[in-house]
C-alpha cells in the first residue's frame, strides 16, 4: 500500500516538475524585450528559415513571429479555409499555384501590394489584385539514378513520352496525386502536355509499363528510389529539380557530383505564395512580414532551407545550387483557375485509370 | 461512521452508490463531451448543413455508392481478419509471459511495446527492406498487398493482446487447471473449458481495441497497402484534408461511426455481461521456470516468433541508423544535433526527447484519471446499480472515429474561450489522452469485473468504509492492469496517436515530429538521422515502459 502512495506521489511530482519546466518550443524569433507585437505565420510543415534571418526581422521591426506548421500544403490551405471566420494566423505562407484559385475564391486573403514586388518577375504574379505575392518556385521533375543508367549502359529518358518505352519498363515510381503534392504536380504536367483528353491514354501506357504508385514523397524518394539513401529498386522517381544539390549538401562526406539528376523536360513549376489573412488584427505587422519575405535577406536564405528557388530577380544563389541545381527552361504550366475547376475530377479519373 | 454503510437500509445504500457512481462518471463524461462529442458533432454538423440547412443527401449517396460500399466492406473485413490474426499469434505469447519465468522477461515485456510507437512511414521502409523486391523475404511477393497490411497490423498490435490478456492470465489460479487435468481433461479441453472462459473478458477487451486500431488504421493502408486499397479512414482523410468536401466526409464519418457502434455492441453482447468472479492470485505465485522439454520449447518458440516478427523490422532500423557512408558509426546520431543547426526548425535531440516525455507524462496522468474513474464507475463495487448497459463499450468510441474528423473538429469547435485550445500546447496531451483514456478504461474494466463482489461485501461487513474497501480490495487487484494501461497511455502519446498529426499545432517538436521533418528532406544524412531518431524513440519507449513495470506494489497475494 505504501508503495502505491509513493508511486502516486512520484508520478504527480514528476508530472508537476515536467509541466512546470514545460515543453520546449522551437521559436522562430529571439525574445525581443521590446513591446512589439507577435504575429502568427500559418504555413506547411516544410517551412524553414535561418534563425539569424528571423532574428534580424524582429530586431528591425519589433515584430515577433510564431510559426504554426499545419500539415502539408493542401492540409494547411484547407485548415485555413475551414477556420476563416476565426483565423488561426495573421500571415499564410505556402499556398501554391495548384491550390491558389480555391484559396482566393474562399476569400482567405486581403490585398496588399508590397513595394518589393517590383523586384519580382511579372510572370510569377498570378493574382492581379495582389491578394497573394510569389515567394519562391520549385520545379517538380523526374529524378534519375545516374549509377543505374551508367551500369546498364542505358541513356536516361528525356521526355514524358520516353517513359512509355519498353526499355524503361518497371523503372518509374510516382506519388499518388490524391495524397501528395509532387504527385499532383506530375499529374498536372501530363495534363498540360497531353491535354485534357489525352492524358488518360498516356497514364494507361504508363500503367502498362509497370509504373509503381506510392502514397507520398517520403516513401517514393527515401524508400523506393534507388538513387538516394533507401537504396530501393526504382531508378526513376518524381521529385524536385532541387533534389540533386540536396544529395550533395546533406551527405557526409559530400560527393563531388550528385548521384542523381533531374530530367528538365518533365517538369511542372510550383509557385508558392504568401498572403495576409483576412481577419488579422495585426495588418501592419503582417505587411512588414510579407515585405521581409520578399526581401533579398529572406530570399537568399531560402534555397538551402527549403530547397526552392527564390522568386526575387537577381538573388544570389548558394554554390551548391549554382553548380548542381538546374532550372527547367520551359516547364509545363496550367492556369490556376483551370486547376481549381478540374483538380478533384482529374484525381478521381487518375485513380480510376491507374490504380483500380 | 465506520459501520454506517452496514446499518443503512439496502435501498438507501443503493441510492448513495448511485450518486457516488454518477459523480465518478461525471468527470470522464465531461471530458469526452468537451473533447470528443462536441468537436466531432461540430464538424459532422457543418458537413450536413451546407448553406445553413440540413441536407442528408450525401449520406444517401454514400450508402448507395457501390464503390464506397466496397470500401466499407473492406474496412470491416481487414480489421476483423487483422484482429483474429493478432489474437491467434499473440495468445501463446500471453501464456508464456503469464506462466513462465525466464531471464530478461521484464525487458522483453517492455520491448514488445516498442513497435507500437513507431511512425508508420518508418516501419514501412523497414518492411519494404524485408518484403520488397530484393529483400530477404522479397520472394513472397507481399509488397503492396493485403498480406502486407495484415502483417503490419499484427506487428503493431501484438503488444495489445500480449499485455492485456497476459495481465489477467498471470493472476489466474493455475490450480484450477491442474484440477481439471487431474480429473482427466486433456490440455486442449482444459484450456477450452477452464482457462478460456476466465480469460474471455480480457480477450474481448484486447480484441475490441485491436479491432478499432486496425479499423481506423491509416498509414499502414496507404503505405503498405499502396494506392489500390482504401478504407473508410483513408477516404475520410482524402475528403477532409485534401478535398475539404465536408458533406462527403460527414457522410463517411457517420457510416464509420455506425459501423463501429454496431460492431462494438455485437462484441459486447458476445463477451457476456457478467464476467465471472475469479479466484485471483498474485502473479508471482502463478509463474515458474519452464521444466519439461515441451515447456522450454513453448517459451523458445514464442520468444523466437517475437524476435522475428517484432525484432526483424526493428533490427533493420537499428542497422540503418549506424550504416553511414564511411562504415558503421555514430555519424547519423551526431548529425541529429548538427543538421540545420542554424535553422528555426532545429531542435537538439535531447529537447525533442524532453518534449515527448513531458507530453507523454501529462497525457498518461490525464488518461489514468479519466479512464480510471470511468472504469471504477462502470465496474467498481456494487455493479448491480451500474450505469446503463453498453456504456463501457461506447467509451471506446474515440478509438473508432477518424483522427482527421476529431482534429478538424477541434479546429472549429475549440476556438473560443473557455476552450480556446488552438495554438495551445495543452492541445497535444489532451488529444493523446483522448485515445489513451478509453484504452485505460477498457484494460481495467475486465479486471475489476473479475473481483468477487463478496470480497467487498465481507470487507464492508467487517467495518471497512467504502474508501478502505476500494484501497484494500480493488486497488491491489487492479494495480497490475493500471500499470499496463499506464504503459500503453505513455506509448500512445510517445507515438503521437490521434488528432495532433493532422492539424496545425504549436511548434513543440517531439521525436516523431523530428523524424517526419528529417524524412521530408532529400539526402542520405537526413534519412540516416531519421533512422537514428527512430532508434532513440524506441529506446525512450523501452526505458519508460521498463520503469513503469518496475512499480510492483502490494501484489494481491498480500491480503
Amino acid at each position: 500500500m505504501r508503495r502505491l502512495l509513493v508511486l502516486t506521489l512520484a508520478v504527480s511530482i514528476f508530472a508537476t516538475v515536467v509541466a512546470a519546466a514545460g515543453p520546449v518550443a522551437a521559436t522562430a524569433s529571439a525574445p525581443t524585450g521590446s513591446s512589439g507585437t507577435t504575429i502568427t505565420l500559418m504555413t506547411h510543415d516544410s517551412f524553414n528559415v535561418s534563425k539569424s534571418v528571423m532574428r534580424q526581422f524582429t530586431k528591425e521591426t519589433g515584430v515577433k513571429v510564431d510559426v504554426l506548421p499545419s500539415g502539408d500544403a493542401g492540409a494547411a490551405v484547407n485548415q485555413a479555409i475551414l477556420t476563416k471566420s476565426n483565423p488561426l494566423g495573421d500571415v499564410f505562407f505556402g499556398v501554391d499555384n495548384t491550390l491558389l484559385s480555391r484559396a482566393l475564391d474562399e476569400g482567405l486573403f486581403i490585398p496588399y501590394r508590397s513595394p518589393q514586388l517590383d523586384h519580382i518577375s511579372k510572370d510569377l504574379q498570378l493574382d492581379p489584385r495582389n491578394r497573394v505575392s510569389p515567394v519562391d518556385t520549385g520545379d517538380v521533375c523526374l529524378n534519375f539514378d545516374r549509377k543505374y543508367f551508367e551500369k546498364k549502359k542505358l541513356s536516361a529518358p528525356n521526355t514524358l513520352d520516353d517513359l512509355t518505352k519498353p526499355q524503361y519498363k518497371g523503372l518509374l515510381v510516382v506519388e499518388n496525386p490524391a495524397t501528395s503534392s509532387p504527385g499532383l504536380a506530375f499529374l498536372l504536367a501530363t495534363v498540360a502536355k497531353f491535354g485534357p483528353d489525352g492524358w488518360r491514354a498516356y497514364w494507361e501506357k504508363l500503367r502498362n509499363n509497370d509504373v509503381k504508385v506510392v502514397d507520398g514523397w517520403e516513401q517514393a524518394y527515401n524508400t523506393e528510389f534507388s538513387g538516394s539513401a533507401g537504396k530501393g529498386n526504382y531508378p526513376l522517381v518524381v521529385s524536385y529539380a532541387s533534389s540533386p544539390p540536396a544529395e550533395v549538401v546533406n551527405a557526409h562526406p559530400a560527393p563531388s557530383q550528385p548521384p542523381t539528376g533531374a530530367l528538365l523536360n518533365t517538369c511542372f513549376r510550383q509557385i508558392e505564395f504568401v498572403g495576409i489573412m483576412k481577419g488579422t488584427a495585426h495588418e501592419k505587422a503582417a505587411k512588414k512580414l510579407v515585405d521581409f519575405m520578399l526581401s533579398d535577406r529572406f530570399q537568399r536564405d531560402m534555397p538551402l532551407q527549403m530547397y526552392v528557388f527564390p522568386a526575387r530577380d537577381g538573388t544570389k544563389l548558394p554554390t551548391a545550387f549554382v553548380k548542381f541545381a538546374k532550372v527547367a527552361p520551359t516547364p509545363f504550366a496550367l492556369p490556376p483557375d483551370e486547376i481549381a475547376r478540374n483538380r478533384d475530377q482529374w484525381i478521381d479519373e487518375w485513380t480510376n485509370t491507374v490504380v483500380r | 461512521m465506520r459501520a454506517l454503510g452496514v446499518h443503512m437500509s439496502p435501498s438507501a445504500r443503493i441510492d448513495r452508490r448511485r450518486v457516488a457512481r454518477g459523480l465518478l462518471l461525471a468527470v470522464p463524461l465531461a471530458f469526452l463531451g468537451v473533447f470528443f462529442v462536441y468537436p466531432v458533432g461540430s464538424i459532422i454538423g457543418r458537413g450536413l448543413t451546407p448553406g445553413g440547412t440540413l441536407d442528408l443527401s450525401p449520406l444517401g449517396a454514400v450508402v448507395t455508392d457501390p464503390h464506397l460500399r466496397d470500401v466499407a466492406w473492406f474496412t470491416i473485413w481487414q480489421a476483423t481478419v487483422s484482429t483474429a490474426l493478432t489474437v491467434l499469434v499473440a495468445l501463446p505469447g500471453a501464456y508464456v509471459f503469464a506462466r513462465y519465468e525466464f531471464r530478461g522477461k521484464r525487458l522483453v515485456r517492455a520491448a514488445v511495446l516498442v513497435p507500437f510507437v513507431l511512425p508508420t512511414v518508418v516501419v514501412g521502409s523497414a518492411f519494404l527492406a524485408l518484403l520488397g523486391e530484393g529483400g530477404p523475404l522479397g520472394f513472397l511477393g507481399l509488397d503492396q498487398s493485403v498480406a502486407a497490411i495484415l502483417l503490419a497490423h499484427v506487428f503493431f498490435n501484438y503488444a495489445v493482446v500480449v499485455l492485456i490478456v497476459g495481465g489477467l492470465w498471470s493472476h489466474l489460479d493455475p490450480r484450477q487447471e491442474d484440477a481439471a487435468r487431474v480429473l482427466g481433461a486433456g490440455r486442449w479441453q482444459t484450456f477450452r473449458a477452464v482457462t478460456l472462459p476466465a480469460l474471455r473478458p480480457a480477450i474481448a477487451a484486447a480484441a475490441a481495441i485491436v479491432f478499432l486500431f486496425t479499423f481506423t488504421s491509416f498509414g499502414v493502408i496507404l503505405i503498405l497497402g499502396g494506392p489500390g486499397y482504401s478504407t473508410l479512414e483513408t477516404e475520410i482523410y482524402r475528403q477532409t484534408v485534401q478535398f475539404l468536401d465536408l458533406p462527403q466526409a460527414a457522410a463517411l464519418s457517420i457510416v464509420q461511426l455506425a459501423a463501429v457502434v454496431a460492431v462494438l455492441l455485437v462484441a459486447g453482447r458476445a463477451q457476456g455481461r457478467r464476467a465471472q468472479a475469479l479466484r485471483l492470485r498474485a502473479s508471482a505465485e502463478t509463474s515458474r521456470r519452464p521444466r519439461t522439454a515441451g515447456e522450454r520449447a513453448m517459451v523458445g518458440v514464442n520468444l523466437g516468433l517475437m524476435a522475428v516478427l517484432l525484432g526483424g523490422p526493428i533490427a533493420v532500423l537499428v542497422q540503418r541508423s549506424f550504416d553511414t557512408a564511411g562504415g558503421y558509426s555514430f555519424g547519423f546520431y551526431r548529425a541529429l544535433s548538427e543538421l540545420r543547426r542554424t535553422s528555426t526548425v532545429f531542435v537538439p535531440p535531447i529537447e525533442a526527447v524532453r518534449n515527448s516525455v513531458v507530453f507523454a507524462s501529462i497525457a498518461t496522468v490525464i488518461a489514468l484519471v479519466i479512464g480510471g474513474l470511468a472504469a471504477f464507475a462502470i465496474a467498481g463495487p456494487g455493479r448491480g446499480v451500474g450505469p446503463p448497459r453498453g456504456l463501457d463499450t461506447l467509451l471506446l468510441l474515440p478509438l473508432g472515429v477518424s483522427a482527421v474528423t476529431i482534429g478538424f473538429g477541434f479546429l472549429i469547435a475549440l476556438d473560443r474561450p473557455p476552450f480556446d485550445l488552438r495554438g495551445s500546447p495543452a492541445l497535444i496531451p489532451i488529444a493523446h489522452a483522448l485515445v489513451a483514456a478509453p484504452f485505460v478504461a477498457r484494460v481495467m474494466i475486465p479486471v475489476l469485473r473479475s473481483i468477487d463482489e463478496r470480497l467487498r461485501e465481507a470487507a464492508a461487513l467487517l467495518g471497512a468504509p467504502p474508501g478502505r474497501v476500494w484501497r484494500e480490495i480493488d486497488l491491489p487487484i487492479v494495480a497490475r492492469a493500471m500499470l499496463v494501461a499506464a504503459g500503453f497511455a505513455f506509448a500512445i502519446s510517445l507515438g503521437e496517436f490521434g488528432a495532433t498529426i493532422f492539424i496545425a499545432r504549436p511548434d513543440y517538436p517531439t521525436l516523431p515530429v523530428v523524424i517526419f521533418r528529417l524524412l521530408g528532406q532529400p539526402g542520405p544524412l537526413n534519412f540516416g538521422a531519421a533512422m537514428a531518431a527512430s532508434v532513440i524513440l524506441m529506446a525512450v519507449t523501452a526505458a519508460a515502459i521498463f520503469a513503469i513495470e518496475r512499480f510492483r506494489f502490494a501484489d494481491i497475494g498480500e491480503f
